[in-house]
């Protein structure tokens, strides 16, 4: 089983250094530890396991370590920053495999740049030498990139030309939409295989500072200690980001705020995620002294790692069932907590990692359903699971009754968790028009029934008691028997309705295409170029343009 | 719940009292069904006393009780054939899994369809035949329509249970929809085509009842071999229900043959129009008819090569006409069953994977039935020394639907052309001349015992009445 959740003092290939406001993320991959059996991790290559251990130290940065506004990210071996992701691993790998790869590397790319826009991170890429493939998408995540001028190293994208593939991190995508790098230029780049040294590079935009080996490391400090003046990050105590008390079982994963069961006859997957209970803090200093215990933290972390494992570990499991308890006020007065103190750092930290996690749903391969039934708790917060379904069912009882669940926003549902497209979850759902968002938010605070949620369009269906088993029980069996690659084609088709961002076409338009390569013979084909990379062997392709 | 006594007002075996979903729907529905009948179902009828078979339970003797009643308080109820138990499904891709109970959510949808098109040809007939009580040949015929047309009431109930008991708000939804759809109505017509054909006179009643319910017959068997169980037990009841109605059309027609038969010799005379000028119907006519009903409900069965046949198939929803007692594999992955096509001006037999026949099948089976039932007409004009035979034409004769729907094809089975069907097609099929001979015929007749002209008595009445029993009281 493929787990997520790992501590520095664990890392196999990153190493974590402090001084100042600067901190250095160090890659320095252990050849031997891949992650699967079958290859060596040269050249400072990666797999998952490597790109689990950054998303880790991302996130301890971003929470053990208020006092760092800058981050570096560089290589601790010589003469080479990254040479991207390892070829062997994606020639050994599965199709699914490389798919989920390239998922959660985008996610992690996608969350240096959510730090830097939202959380005043800002990360300088430092290329301390040869730069291919992979290597130079991680410091295109990165706000600046330095590079090292030693009249050999050089930056490159080889995918096409060495590997018959794209470049799957979102390269293609940031090279024109973030660096604006003028497009013929961004094509003979793309297809030479050997890349273009310093000087050219920072003439193409394709690096942002170039300095000589005596002074690389000079410049590399400096720039980053400039950039930290631009972060708002206060320092002081941070928060631990102690171990996940997860306990995995045949029926699912159980952790304190998210259940999830295992249905496999079923193939669906059932997530009870459970509203904070008792008291809770009323200060930012008491959510800081409960740290990772707090609700929404522990929410972000514990349903961040569900997810994760879901989709790594269990590939059939083709819908996600989405439940909620407890009690509505108790998310909402969290809510309110979360809005209230928004600028301050913890806070903004943990509506960052609940952004993050959620943005992960709307790009997961699988069918969504909400599942408003007694005693649940779609609110606020809660409730962008709901909008982030691809349907969502709401029981119907009579007004009077008091089982009767209820739907609520509150204003994060209105700006604090945009969806990856940028646009709210709640705008996203009617593509952007004003009326239905607008009649929606005059609600915010109210307990809405079936028939007003119905009303507003915030659900899809609501079955009174008498048709409820039955109706779920049909959907869910439908919709499980359905191709699972059209379903998943069709749903990231509507899920992003309306406005596209740099997010949306990696997601899209370069996933996509990604995902019809790594299928055509002409990259796995027996003398496919991905297959025959490294034997010597010329690839044969099939002329023919598709 | 409004105060509705379920077991008394709505005889049932599927445990209505205790069901609060289905009372819900019923309680919805039910209103708006008695709006219908009183809308769409037989003319002017309401008052009458009609001595009508009423199912109370499904043993042998609860389902045919007989007693006076008024049609608005005929009391349409729920039956499903006995549970079997341990009942598998049969047939295809799901053969040896354990029948289903519930609808799997997979075929939905495509489960709802098939009980929708067949739920709709039930009032649709009613709706066809609801002017046929002013033109009763006898008490005896009037009282046997109004029997198939509370049946056909009756089985609308039964489809609609199915809708209401396993298809939630859709199924709701669809209920109310069988019941706005209006036959021949332009606008908002009934889904099959035959069923929005006029049944303008009592010799269309009995050829339809004789053809087209035999159709039903078909369709009701094959969906009672499905792996949904309710849908199998449901039909399986409205099969012993559809056999009376077939026996209508049968000696309806039968009974039109005698009369024409004992004129023809009474007068030593095949001439039509002296045989018209006695007021009874030509053989030849009567084939013409048999012509047009036949053409047009081999339509109902479809296009001989289906997918979609294939697949209900393939998912164990809808099986072959006495599945579980054919001989093979029951899966028809690599069998062939001959299907015709037209080749020039040549009809040639070709074959293809028998589980893409299905259709032309099921059309094979009930042309078969129908076969042995004219045999059993044909012995009417030779007991009587005439020697004419009715005959089914060939299955390529006026079809609107598959490989002949572009050709035209004589009774026996020769493709002509165009020029050729509009010089015969009047010797085919009913004229206008030939319809407006019959319609000229309907009167009313009802005095107990007395017929029509052109039309004999029954040997016998029914439930062991005397023929001229009072089946209907007028009041």
């Amino acid at each position: 089983m493929i787990t997520f959740d790992t501590a520095p003092e664990r890392y196999n290939h990153w190493k974590l250094g402090f001084d100042g406001p600067v901190a250095t993320l160090t890659l320095d991959v252990a050849e031997d530890r891949g992650i699967a059996p079958g290859y060596k991790l040269k050249l400072n290559s990666y797999d998952l396991g490597v790109d689990i251990e950054l998303h880790d130290a991302l996130n301890r940065i971003r929470f053990e370590h208020p006092e760092v506004r800058s981050v570096v990210v560089t290589s601790g071996k010589s003469r080479m920053f990254c040479s991207g992701a390892n070829i062997y691993m994606l020639g050994l790998s599965s199709h699914a495999w490389k798919v989920n790869f390239c998922k959660f590397t985008n996610e992690t790319r996608n969350g240096i740049e959510d730090s830097s826009r939202h959380s005043g991170l800002k990360f300088l890429a430092a290329l301390n030498g040869a730069t291919a493939g992979g290597g130079y998408e991680l410091a295109l995540a990165c706000d600046e990139i330095a590079m090292i001028d030693d009249r050999s190293s050089a930056v490159s994208l080889p995918e096409v030309p060495l590997l018959g593939v794209l470049p799957g991190t979102g390269g293609l995508t940031r090279l024109v939409d973030k660096r604006r790098v003028r497009r013929d230029l961004a094509d003979v780049f793309c297809t030479t295989a050997e890349g273009v040294r310093a000087d050219r590079a920072r003439e193409w935009k394709l690096v942002d500072h170039i300095g000589k080996p005596q002074q690389f490391n000079a410049m590399v400090r400096a720039r980053a200690l400039e950039m930290a003046t631009l972060s708002d990050r206060p320092g002081g105590k941070g928060v631990a980001l102690t171990p996940l008390a997860r306990r995995a079982d045949e029926g699912g994963y159980h952790y304190a705020t998210v259940e999830v069961h295992l249905n496999a006859a079923a193939r669906t997957a059932q997530f009870t995620v459970k509203a904070p209970e008792g008291q809770q803090p009323a200060t930012p200093e008491a959510a800081l002294a409960l740290g990772a215990e707090w609700w929404p933290l522990k929410l972000a972390r514990e349903l961040d790692d569900a997810i994760l494992l879901l989709r790594h570990n269990h590939l059939d499991l083709g819908l996600w069932l989405l439940k909620t308890r407890g009690s509505i006020d108790g998310v909402l007065a969290s809510d309110a907590f979360l809005q209230q103190h928004g600028s301050h750092w913890f806070v903004r930290e943990t509506l960052g990692y609940l952004r993050r996690t959620l943005a992960r749903l709307d790009v997961s391969s699988r069918s969504l359903f909400a599942i408003a039934d007694q005693d649940s708790c779609f609110a606020g917060t809660l409730a962008e699971l709901l909008l982030a379904a691809d349907r969502s069912f709401m029981l119907q009882l009579p007004e009077e009754d008091k089982d009767a669940p209820h739907l609520a926003l509150s204003a994060l549902n209105f700006g604090a968790y945009p969806s990856v497209s940028g646009a709210t979850r709640i705008a996203a759902r009617f593509c952007e028009e004003e009326a239905p968002v607008e009649a929606a938010r005059q609600t915010m605070g109210e307990r809405l029934s079936a028939r007003g949620a119905r009303d507003l369009g915030l659900v899809t269906s609501t079955p009174d008691d008498l048709d409820w088993e039955d109706e779920i029980r049909l959907a869910i069996e439908e919709r499980a028997s359905l191709s699972p690659d059209a379903l998943t084609g069709m749903e990231a088709s509507l899920r992003f309705s309306g406005r596209e961002n740099l997010a949306t076409r990696v997601f899209g338009r370069l996933t996509a295409w990604q995902n019809w390569i790594f299928n055509r013979p002409n990259a796995v084909g027996e003398q496919g170029a991905l297959k025959v990379y490294g034997t010597g062997a010329k690839a044969k392709f099939n002329w023919e343009r598709v | 719940m409004s105060g509705i006594n379920y077991s008394e007002k709505i005889p049932n075996n599927v445990d209505l009292a205790s069901n609060r979903a289905l009372q819900r729907a019923l309680e919805h529905w039910q209103p708006n069904y008695l709006k219908w009948w009183a809308d769409m179902g037989p003319d002017n009828s309401t008052g009458f006393d009609v001595y009508l078979r009423t199912a109370v339970s499904v043993d042998p003797k609860g389902w045919a009780h007989y007693d006076y009643v008024r049609m608005p308080d005929y009391r349409w109820g729920i039956f499903l054939a006995p549970a079997e138990a341990g009942r598998q499904v049969n047939f295809g891709a799901h053969q040896g899994e354990a029948a289903w109970q519930e609808v799997p959510g997979e075929y939905r949808s495509t489960l709802r369809r098939i009980i929708v098109t067949q739920g709709d040809t039930e009032p649709a007939s009613v709706e066809q035949q609801r002017h046929l009580g002013l033109t009763c040949p006898s008490l005896y015929d009037l009282r046997n329509l109004f029997q198939v047309n509370v049946e056909e009431g009756r089985h609308l109930w039964a489809m609609v249970y199915l809708l209401h008991a396993h298809f939630g708000k859709d199924g709701r939804e669809e209920g109310e929809a069988l019941l706005e759809r209006r036959s021949g109505d332009a606008d908002n017509p009934r889904i099959l085509t035959a069923f929005n054909e006029k049944t303008p006179d009592w010799l269309s009643f009995f050829m339809f009842t004789f053809i087209t319910d035999r159709d039903g017959k078909y369709q009701l068997a094959a969906l009672a071999e499905s792996g949904f169980d309710p849908l199998s037990r449901t039909c399986r009841f409205m099969l012993t229900e559809e056999a009376h109605h077939l026996f209508v059309g049968e000696s309806g027609v039968a009974r039109i043959i005698e009369r024409t038969c004992e004129m023809m010799v009474q007068h030593k005379t095949d001439d039509v129009a002296r045989l018209r000028g006695l007021g009874v119907i030509d053989l030849p006519t009567l084939q013409r008819y048999l012509n047009f009903h036949f053409s047009v409900t081999s339509d109902l069965y479809g296009s001989e090569v289906s997918s979609n046949a294939a697949s209900f198939y393939t998912n164990g929803l809808k099986g072959r006409f006495q599945e579980t007692t054919l001989e093979d594999d029951h899966r028809l992955e690599t069998s062939e069953y001959p299907v015709m096509e037209v080749v020039g001006d040549r009809i040639l037999t070709r074959h293809v994977g028998a589980v893409t026949a299905l259709n032309e099948r099921l059309r094979d089976d009930w042309t078969h039935d129908l076969q042995n039932a004219i045999e059993r007409w044909n012995r009417i004009p030779e007991k009587h020394g005439i020697g004419l035979r009715f005959k089914l034409p060939h299955k390529g004769f006026h079809r609107r639907i598959g490989v002949f729907a572009e050709h035209h094809v004589s009774p026996e089975g020769k493709v002509v052309s165009e020029a050729e069907w509009t010089h015969h097609h009047q010797q085919w099929l009913p004229s206008a001349e030939d319809r407006a001979y019959v319609q000229s015929l309907m009167g009313r007749v009802t005095e107990p015992g007395r017929f029509a002209n052109w039309i004999a008595p029954p040997r016998q009445g029914i439930n062991r009445q005397a023929v001229d029993f009072e089946y209907v009281r007028f009041n």
